[in-house]
């Protein structure tokens, strides 16, 4: 079932309104754009009027004077429109948002309960219209019918199960197949006014004619077939799930650290019964400070795996609330946690335990997470390139991850500096490899080596002048083992003599 | 005592002797006595005793100190923490703690230079500045999860005095997380550490195949102050197929039969 509310922001104005202002009013609401404010909803007597939605309002004022402005809300239709798509869950178990002004709702093998489709139809808009909303519904066997027919079609119009969609409605409009407004303009350019019209042309036709257009809304023939029930459309339903929160409203301000403190820790102890009761852990959590000089601070973090444990939160919280600023005072604290995950009900007294037998690896990621950053804490794992320094990568810890089998290269070195440094070579050898080179400030003098291995640059990924590198390991007089390579080879013309670096240091 | 002081005391010098690779590998072991499950109990102080690659020790804190500009310190850290690990099953991760000067020196850790059964619990710390590392390094032994826990610290920064030190050696002792601490271009300076090594790179032994190229790595390691061994120096290296600690006489090729070189697989009852 397809709903649509044509006039849903002009609808959602009276509803916050007095009951006393007059309903025949010429009313519009105008949002900013850069050219000056511009209408995006009309009423009714403003469209008699001549006001149009996309019209400047200084168009809209020289047609009609007494024109009645107010500035839209689109923030607050959408919520409106999110609390509607839970709402008409009442005649399906699914719905779906279709965003501006719409909400699409799965019924199938649902309106016998209500005694017909159209006795469905009847307590929905019945439903409606005691909510104060104007709705155009209709039902059909797919959703692009069924919007459709809510939208260009007649008013609570059934298209039967089973129904061939393109038979029954090849009178619609073009527009009704929702596409692009550009699209529908080119295809009345092109003399395809119905969709009856569009269907009669070959496929192969409109394939090539639209062969470039991926998304579903620019595509005609995609939309075409959404709309016969040719091919699936996934409608990505609305769920609703509640977030733990908990809150207090203080009756002193506070101004003073550790009371605050003690007022997180009770929220957290608070937050760990409730999320214990949803059978759920935290993986992010969110302090609001609600000020008396009407200012809002937020805190946020991240935990590595789901827990709710107060401690453990108090003690991660200890870490952000250093820098706060009480200000007046704080009147209203809440901590809620919007990304949780399922956690069994196993609980033991972990801060009595850490001092004991020492904490759990994830306590420890989060706590030096919490303090050094997110990208501070990271395990290296193998990456598919023959470049030395691309060979591996790092990412967030995770001890448990499972590995393939890596590359096994030849005697690598144990530390590779972020940035291959320079170095001076003073003597070279005929063969190629110098003997001595000047490195931080220090001459060495290679006295065994082993290469050259010849790695090419990987052409798929970097420019067509990138060189290659010859790595030799080496072992000075001292016994110091380092990792060289030269870039490039002389005449290979890609620049000029080869260079000499010094990428890693073996044990 | 599980082990007298007898056999460990003529074992455990560098002693330039030419006995075949072979032939200690057969003896040794029976000569040597079980160790103990949880690692023998450490000497006495004030016993005439020398410290050994292989021995099951108490000390939790230990510190090397190296030049930045080669990687012996990290790399004979390495080895004395697979040496010292009890079990070779052992598969928790280890955390590795950089402050931003050691990394800009030294580099970072790269996994495929790794030892084998080491690199895919390899878990990394860059810390800012010291007491970032510090801080990070301190949280580190209080997880009872880790293996062990490496530190690299560059110059002698005021937040690593002797009091952050101790707190490290407490903190070591009390969770039973070892730790090994290196010490880059740095001055010795005080510390709580219960060993404190010098370590440089040496030359290492001609590679059997192609004697042009660097051999298995060596470190020249002095061991100057210490809680209950006797101060001395040691050439270590990896003893080529087994990959275990073993000390070498300064002169190439001959192997100092070394007690503790043995590896724990040749003792019955252990895996």
């Amino acid at each position: 079932m397809a709903v649509w509310c044509p006039a849903l922001a002009i609808d959602r104005w009276h509803l916050y309104r007095d009951a006393a202002d007059p309903r025949d009013q010429p009313l519009i609401l105008v949002g900013e754009t850069a050219h000056g404010p511009r209408i995006t909803a009309a009423s009714a007597p403003a469209r008699a009027a001549g006001a149009r939605v996309g019209m400047l309002l200084a168009d809209a004022r020289a047609l009609c004077p007494a024109l009645v402005v107010h500035p839209a809300d689109p923030a607050g239709d959408r919520a409106l429109l999110e609390s509607l798509a839970l709402w008409v869950q009442r005649w399906g178990p699914w719905s779906a948002l279709d965003p501006p002004d719409g909400v699409i709702v799965d019924v199938t093998g649902v309106a016998h309960l209500f005694g017909g489709e159209a006795a469905l139809m009847a307590d929905a808009q019945a439903c409606f219209a005691a909510r104060g909303l104007h709705v155009r519904l209709a039902i059909a066997p797919t959703a692009g019918a069924a919007w459709a027919l809510a939208h260009h079609g007649p008013a609570h119009a059934v298209l039967p199960t089973g129904a061939d969609a393109l038979a029954h409605l090849h009178d619609l409009p073009a527009a009704a197949l929702r596409l692009d407004d550009a699209v529908v303009v080119l295809l009345e350019r092109l003399g395809l006014k119905r969709i009856g019209d569009l269907a009669a042309i070959d496929r192969p036709a409109l394939a090539r004619r639209f062969r470039d257009r991926r998304a579903p809304a620019a595509n005609p023939l995609v939309r075409l077939d959404q709309f016969a029930g040719r091919v699936p459309e996934p409608i990505l339903p609305v769920v609703a799930a509640p977030v733990a929160l908990v809150q207090r409203r203080l009756m002193e301000p506070v101004r003073h650290r550790d009371l605050l403190d003690r007022v997180v820790a009770d929220l957290a102890v608070a937050l760990a019964r409730r999320l214990e009761a949803m059978g759920q852990g935290a993986r992010r959590l969110e302090l609001g400070l609600w000020k008396v000089d009407g200012e809002v601070m937020q805190r946020r973090l991240e935990l590595a795996a789901a827990t709710r444990d107060p401690a453990h939160i108090i003690r991660l919280f200890a870490h952000k609330l250093d820098d706060c600023d009480a200000g007046f005072g704080i009147e209203v604290v809440r901590l809620s946690a919007p990304w949780a995950e399922p956690l069994a009900l196993t609980q033991a007294d972990l801060d009595g335990a850490a001092q004991a037998h020492g904490t759990s690896l994830a306590a420890c990621i989060d706590r030096l997470t919490v303090r050094l950053g997110a990208g501070a804490v990271a395990m290296p794992v193998p990456r598919a390139s023959h470049v030395p320094e691309r060979a591996q990568r790092w990412v967030a810890p995770d001890p448990g991850m499972p590995c393939q089998e890596e590359l096994a290269l030849h005697a690598r070195p144990l530390k590779l500096l972020d940035r291959a440094e320079p170095i001076a070579v003073i003597y070279e050898a005929p063969d190629g490899l110098p003997r001595l080179f000047r490195w931080r400030g220090a001459v060495h003098e290679i006295v065994r080596a082993e290469g050259p291995e010849r790695i090419a640059p990987e052409w798929w990924r970097e420019k067509g002048g990138a060189r290659l590198r010859d790595y030799f390991r080496i072992e000075d007089g001292i016994g110091r083992r380092f990792w060289i390579y030269r870039r490039g080879l002389a005449g290979d013309g890609r620049g000029g003599a080869p260079e000499w670096f010094l990428q890693g240091l073996c044990g | 005592m599980v082990e007298g002081p007898g056999p460990r005391q003529d074992t455990g010098d560098v002693v330039p002797v030419a006995f075949g690779a072979a032939a200690a590998a057969r003896v040794r072991p029976v000569e040597k006595p079980p160790h103990h499950p949880s690692g023998g109990p450490p000497p006495r102080a004030g016993e005439d005793t020398r410290w050994r690659p292989g021995l099951r020790m108490a000390c939790r804190h230990t510190e090397l100190f190296a030049s930045a500009d080669e990687a012996s310190g990290a790399a004979l850290a390495l080895a004395m923490a697979c040496d010292a690990a009890d079990d070779p099953g052992d598969h928790r991760p280890w955390l590795w703690v950089q402050d931003r000067t050691a990394i800009r020196l030294s580099g970072r850790p790269y996994r495929p230079g790794l030892p084998e059964r080491l690199r895919h619990r390899l878990i990394h710390v860059a810390a800012g500045r010291a007491e970032d590392a510090l801080f990070a390094l301190e949280e580190g032994l209080r997880c009872r999860d880790l293996a062990f826990v490496i530190g690299e610290v560059a110059g002698n920064p005021a937040a690593l005095d002797f009091t952050a030190s101790r707190r490290l050696s407490l903190v070591a002792e009390r969770h039973g997380v070892p730790l090994w601490l290196v010490r880059l271009s740095a001055r010795h300076d005080l510390g709580s550490a219960r060993m404190r090594w010098d370590v440089a790179a040496a030359p290492s032994p001609p590679q059997r195949w192609n004697p042009d190229a660097p051999g298995d790595p060596r470190w020249r390691a002095e061991l100057f102050r210490a809680h209950v061994f006797q101060p001395g120096q040691w050439m270590l290296g990896h003893d080529g197929e087994r990959h275990n600690l073993a000390a070498f006489a300064p002169d190439h090729g001959s192997v100092v039969p070394g007690a503790g070189d043995r590896s724990l697989a040749s003792i019955p009852g252990r895996g």
